[in-house]
């Protein structure tokens, strides 16, 4: 049984975390950026970011005055159980999201969307987000929190058969011309692209992609993996860098996810998680043991399973 | 080429903006508020009085929402300050330089040249642009203190009136010149040269959407 007071705690160290400490994965793709980037202003541009990550450590305030929308991903093991059952976390998840935001602080970026009300603590109607995944062994649960910014760099259209590989090319470079001008996507990005899913989850798997795997990770198909690597390569290939100034990086990384859609369409979500890619992870073990990490590591191989049962085919791979 | 670095004054002379170029890096000193819609829409919609002596004590506008805290004391933690896009702010800003002799308006992603030429370089105004974006830490450092929070209660944190006191705050890139030219157009020109050749074989969608642009030159602001 995980004690609810220790996930209280332990989310609230991840907000504070997330909201100041920049992923290593991250912060060493953008070192290596920085070294080929020779645009002046872009150049600029990226070494301010990494003095400004220091900065944030060194002080312990925020990497960036938007903070995000903080939201959460919870990773449970098969046998994992939580003291109080799961609206007890769902609780304590809001509790530290509403304490970090005053405590870090981060600001209180959510909203009602009508009435414009503020509870200046980031939560509200279906804030912040939970979503859940499972793993089929484990006394664990991960907790995973993400602070992303809300407004320009993701796109959704609904892509057809025939419109292709060249279609889906096409509709990543809009989304990267549209959001790049003027910076606005905070670019050099991990940028995130769903395929296919229903409606809504082809946005969610645009989103996971951008924000639940690490620069540098590759999608275990490898004609995907091929893909991610191609499509990196364009869009550092427009000649568009940070704020969208000249320069030769505006991707840092370029993670592809897909879902299986309706056999007529192909629908396709681009995502952009920017200059300050915020997430922390932990581990809490049911005796109380906390792991602290970066990699969400959210796409295992039970996350893309492909079969009506998990166990044939694992024993198939054995 | 490295880019110039300048000082600067929130309550700058009409000759210290005119010496600004584009791509200059700019450090600020001096008093700056924040207001973006909620406080246009207060001031300009609404007709409530402004809680500032403006633009005497600051002609600097700062489109921006702090992280940071009003204590139990009444005291202010401010900790990253950033900006928000700007370009969402081009109906109130008119009457707002107009009424309050703003001469900096600081924030993310500029205006467009029509906008520079048609009331900022009227009104003796340039653009200055934060860096990244999200050097908020860094602009965090330059926050000497908090001097006020107005209208928190009717707008709330996110949107109040946060009166700054700025100590070589930056850096800031300047983005807009007193002949109403626009450092992100110059740059978009520059990369529209490229944008042929990345779309090559590539084909429009077989679907179409409205109101849609198929020109990768245009901007989507």
């Amino acid at each position: 049984m995980i004690p609810i007071d220790l996930i209280q705690k332990t989310a609230e160290a991840l907000m504070d975390k997330a909201a100041i400490e920049i992923p290593e994965d991250y912060l060493d793709g953008l070192q290596e950026a920085a070294k080929t980037e020779d645009g002046d202003l872009s150049s600029f541009v990226l070494k301010a970011m990494l003095d400004n990550y220091e900065a944030a450590k060194e002080d312990r305030r925020a990497m960036c005055g938007d903070t995000g929308v903080p939201r959460w991903f919870v990773k449970l093991g098969n046998d994992a159980q939580v003291e109080g059952g799961m609206c007890a976390l769902e609780t304590a998840l809001r509790r530290a999201t509403a304490s970090a935001t005053n405590g870090v602080p981060l600001r209180p970026n959510r909203v009602h969307p009508l009435w414009r009300t503020d509870h200046n603590n980031n939560v509200g109607i279906g804030a912040p987000e939970i979503e859940y995944g499972f793993e089929p062994e484990g006394d664990w649960i991960d907790l995973i929190t993400v602070h992303k910014g809300g407004l320009f760099g993701s796109d959704y259209r609904m892509l057809f058969p025939s419109d292709g590989i060249q279609g889906i090319k096409r509709f990543y470079l809009d989304s990267l011309m549209a959001f790049g001008k003027r910076g606005l996507a905070c670019q050099p990005a991990i940028i995130g692209i769903g395929l296919g899913g229903s409606k809504d989850i082809c946005m969610t798997l645009g989103k996971r992609a951008s924000v639940l795997r690490t620069v540098g990770s590759r999608n275990s198909d490898p004609r995907i993996a091929e893909m991610e690597d191609e499509f990196k390569e364009l869009g550092n290939s427009i000649g568009m860098g940070a704020m969208g100034f000249v320069g030769k990086n505006m991707v840092i990384d370029c993670n592809i996810e897909v879902g299986y859609c309706h056999t007529g369409g192909m629908p396709m979500s681009v995502h952009a998680f920017c200059l300050s890619s915020r997430r922390a992870v932990a581990r809490i073990y049911s005796d109380g043991r906390i792991e602290h990490r970066t990699d969400p590591d959210w796409f295992t191989p039970y996350q893309r399973r492909e079969t009506v049962e998990w166990e044939p085919a694992r024993e198939a791979a054995e | 080429m490295k880019p110039r670095e300048i000082r600067l004054s929130t309550t700058p002379t009409p000759e210290a903006i005119a010496e600004l170029r584009l791509g200059d890096i700019v450090y600020l000193d001096g008093l700056m508020y924040t207001a973006r819609e909620g406080v246009y829409m207060r001031a300009l919609e609404e007709k409530a009085n402004i809680p500032m002596e403006l633009p005497s004590e600051s002609a600097a506008n700062f489109h921006c929402s702090p992280a940071a805290r009003i204590n139990a004391d009444g005291s202010f933690d401010m900790g990253a300050v950033t900006a928000t896009a700007s370009f969402r702010f081009a109906k109130w800003l008119p009457e707002w330089m107009e009424k309050t002799g703003a001469k900096l308006i600081i924030g993310k992603g500029g205006m467009t040249s029509k906008d520079y030429k048609s009331y900022f370089v009227p009104n003796g105004a340039v653009y200055l642009s934060t860096v990244g974006y999200g050097t908020g830490a860094l602009l965090g450092r330059g926050v000497e203190s908090v001097e006020a929070v107005h209208w928190n209660e009717e707008l709330g944190l996110a949107q109040a009136m946060w009166v700054i006191k700025c100590n070589k705050m930056g850096p800031f890139i300047v983005a807009s010149d007193m002949n109403g030219d626009c450092l992100f157009e110059r740059e978009n020109a520059k990369i529209a040269q490229n944008i042929a050749r990345v779309y090559e074989g590539t084909k429009p969608a077989v679907l179409k959407r409205y109101g849609e642009s198929d020109d990768r030159s245009d901007e989507v602001i």
